[in-house]
């Protein structure tokens, strides 16, 4: 019986087997970021991943000011919303407190390497044992795609729209090949997640990142470039082939420590 | 050998018409529909239904977690 | 038997806050608080209780700490000094906006700008009419001598967590610095997180248990139906706070004509300027705000009626002043005498401004 051509959908949903669906981590709600941002994406491996390790109800999230400071409505955890900037600090509060469970932030470039910047260096500095997910869409996405500090050179947005000039704001700041720099810091690695193999591999680093925390290690920094279509003024897939050309020489993919 | 088949359900009210998934699919089995959903975006659905082997790409790319999806293996 | 120790100001409360079963400390070096940090890293509390020390890299940092251990249902406290406590503003009004019990010690110095490192009352403005953005309040408490310093530190902690609001000790640099006996409280065992659930409500972010939603702590609300709601919410806890928490110290009030206000320092030297007056024939009252917010103006309103004039006396260009005056209500004159810069007023200083403005006029 060849059963190529008499198969229907339905048949193959009611005799095969599931082989994805959305993790239970993630709420209900439809999340507020744009069509074909990566945020979601992150999201949704982030929490595949604590699902995984079944550290769901020990896991703490920080989502500071920025697109995903909203992510508290996404993530089915218990999480805190942090002042712009301050996530990596309230994040060492909680897990100076909670030595045994699990903490992560989830900052965006504007949050970490501009007015975060301090926090940033120091919580990785003192090795705090926690994950930094830090998405860098080189624009500041929630206030409506300001330049920010990976803004690339010539890259436009509402505060440089004659592209960034670096004579008048200096060079993208490549702040995550800084904390490799940095001993407390264990693992260093830059992510994306607009192909599927690369969602694979952003999801493993993740992983990585909390059994680094699990065995009280340091800190892991995962860094996802990330695309931001509304603030690019680009259709989704349009982001994703500019992010490659454009994005990915200037930073690119792979583990820098660790 | 008869090759694994696979089918998609997507929450059509939930997409939001990114058109990530239709370029990620190896086999080209999604479109976005001429129809649009609650939220006015065209939804992606299985054209191609046939063409799917259940090879979860689509999903792993969708940043909104509206597909699902279930694999066939070929019976011995 | 009580266990008595002559002790700096500063050193007390950090040794209150051990005992208070406090679970965490964060803060920052600034002159005239730094013996706070510094005896909490000597005295190691990890061996004694398990509480946290850590220095952060900024007062932005240490509030933002306090933040995230605070919303796990925590003792936390964090302490600086005035050019500090204005780094911090931010921090506070989201921990006010998120409703988290927290203690945040303000050893004030002389203002504005770097200022000075000597003892101020400049920053009640900052302290009682809210230093960061939105409509919020703090519990402040305003300690005059060590033994405050080392009490004030668990009813902090009681009234952070009953109304879970940050609390704020109003200290200056003289009480900070100043050694006096103190009587210290009892070690009190630090609560488990079952035990903050059972006494306080389930709110902390603590790990999303099974059967229950998960918690958010945010002061984020975008739909403004609902912030609108967050903030009747606040303001009826004020309003509970205002009618139950009012905190204050009468001396020499029964047959004086005449009323002194002050807190703090100001209110130690006021004590002379009474007996000072008394031998020169002129009977002065004290009233000595302990809380300085919710402030005792029924009792301020009430004194006035018995007596000819009111002069509070501040280190500072006049401030809490202006609410005496809101308190009296015109009935009575309310002039103010203050030093500001760091430079304390003496005793006859106060009389002799008494003199000028209420009874000379």
């Amino acid at each position: 019986m060849s059963d190529s051509t008499i198969l229907t959908p339905q048949d193959i949903i009611e005799r095969g087997e599931l082989v994805f669906k959305k993790t239970a981590l993630l709420t209900d709600n439809i999340m507020s970021y744009c069509p074909g941002c990566g945020h979601g994406v992150a999201h949704r491996i982030t929490m595949e991943v604590l699902e995984e390790m079944g550290i769901g109800d020990q896991t703490i999230g920080v989502a500071p000011v920025g697109c995903s400071v909203l992510a508290y409505e996404f993530m089915n955890i218990d999480m805190q919303q942090a002042a712009h900037g301050r996530a990596p600090a309230v994040a060492t509060g909680i897990k100076r407190v909670y030595p045994d469970k699990y903490v992560f932030t989830y900052q965006g470039d504007g949050d970490l390497a501009a007015i975060g910047t301090a926090e940033t260096i120091h919580a990785c500095n003192r090795g705090e044992n926690i994950v930094i997910i830090f998405i860098n869409n080189g624009i500041y996405g929630m206030t409506g795609g300001q330049m920010a500090p990976t803004t690339l050179p010539g890259m436009k947005s509402s505060t440089s729209p004659f592209g960034r000039d670096v004579q008048m704001m200096g060079h993208p700041l490549k702040i995550t090949e800084m904390i490799a720099q940095l001993p407390g810091v264990v693992y260093v690695t830059r992510q994306a997640v607009h192909k599927p193999a690369l969602v694979n591999r952003a999801k493993k680093a993740i992983r990585k990142g909390f059994e680094i925390q699990k065995e009280k290690k340091g800190l892991a920094f995962i860094e996802i470039v990330s695309n931001c279509n509304s603030g690019w003024k680009m259709t989704p897939v349009n982001s994703n082939i500019w992010l490659e050309e454009n994005m990915l020489p200037f930073f690119p993919l792979g583990d820098i420590k660790g | 050998m008869a090759k694994v088949r696979g089918a998609i359900v997507v929450d059509t009210e939930r997409c939001k018409g990114c058109n990530l998934c239709v370029v990620a699919c190896p086999t080209n089995v999604i479109a976005l529909h001429k129809e649009v959903n609650g939220k006015g975006y065209n939804y992606a659905y299985p054209l191609n239904h046939d063409a799917c082997t259940g090879c979860v790409s689509c999903a792993t790319v969708c940043p909104d977690a509206v597909i699902t999806v279930y694999r066939l293996k070929p019976s011995k | 038997m009580e266990e008595i120790k002559l002790m700096k100001g500063n050193e007390a409360i950090a040794e209150a806050l051990i005992r208070a079963g406090a679970d965490a400390y964060f803060g920052y070096p600034i002159t005239p608080q730094s013996e706070i940090l510094e005896y909490l890293m000597t005295e190691e509390p990890y061996k004694r209780t398990g509480m946290v020390v850590l220095q952060a890299e900024s007062e932005i940092a240490a509030i933002n700490m306090v933040y995230g251990a605070g919303a796990c249902g925590k003792k936390v406290m964090t302490s600086s000094s005035s050019p500090g406590i204005s780094l911090k503003q931010e921090g506070i009004s989201y921990i006010a906006g998120s409703e988290i019990p927290c203690l945040i010690v303000n050893v004030v110095r002389g203002g504005p700008g770097l200022g000075t490192i000597q003892p101020s009352q400049s920053d009640y403005f900052q302290s009682v009419k809210g230093g960061g953005h939105g409509d919020y309040r703090l519990i402040v408490l305003a300690p005059a001598s060590v033994q405050e310093m080392a009490d004030f530190v668990q009813l902090s902690f009681d009234m952070a967590f009953k109304y879970r609001n940050p609390v704020l000790i109003l200290s200056d640099g003289l009480i900070g610095q100043m050694m006096e006996k103190v009587i210290l409280p009892p070690q009190q065992e630090r609560l488990t997180d079952e035990e903050v659930e059972k006494r306080y409500g389930s709110w902390a972010t603590v790990g999303k248990k099974a059967g229950r939603e998960r918690n958010i702590i945010t002061s984020l609300e975008l739909k403004s139906e609902r912030q609108e709601k967050h903030n009747h919410k606040l303001q009826a806890k004020y309003r509970e706070i205002e009618k139950n928490e009012v905190r204050f110290e009468k001396i020499n009030c029964e047959n004086a004509d005449y009323l002194l206000v002050a807190f703090g320092s100001s209110a130690r030297i006021c004590q002379k300027t009474i007996q000072l007056g008394k031998a020169k024939g002129i009977n002065i009252g004290l009233i000595r705000p302990i809380t300085l917010w919710p402030f005792p103006s029924e009792e301020i309103n009430k004194a006035a009626d018995k007596v000819k004039g009111i002069l509070t006396v501040e280190m500072n260009a006049g401030q809490m002043v202006e609410d005496v005056r809101l308190a009296v209500n015109g009935k009575r004159k309310v002039e103010h005498f203050g030093r500001y810069g760091g430079m304390i007023p003496s005793p006859d200083e106060v009389l002799t401004a008494l003199e000028q403005k209420l009874i000379g006029g």
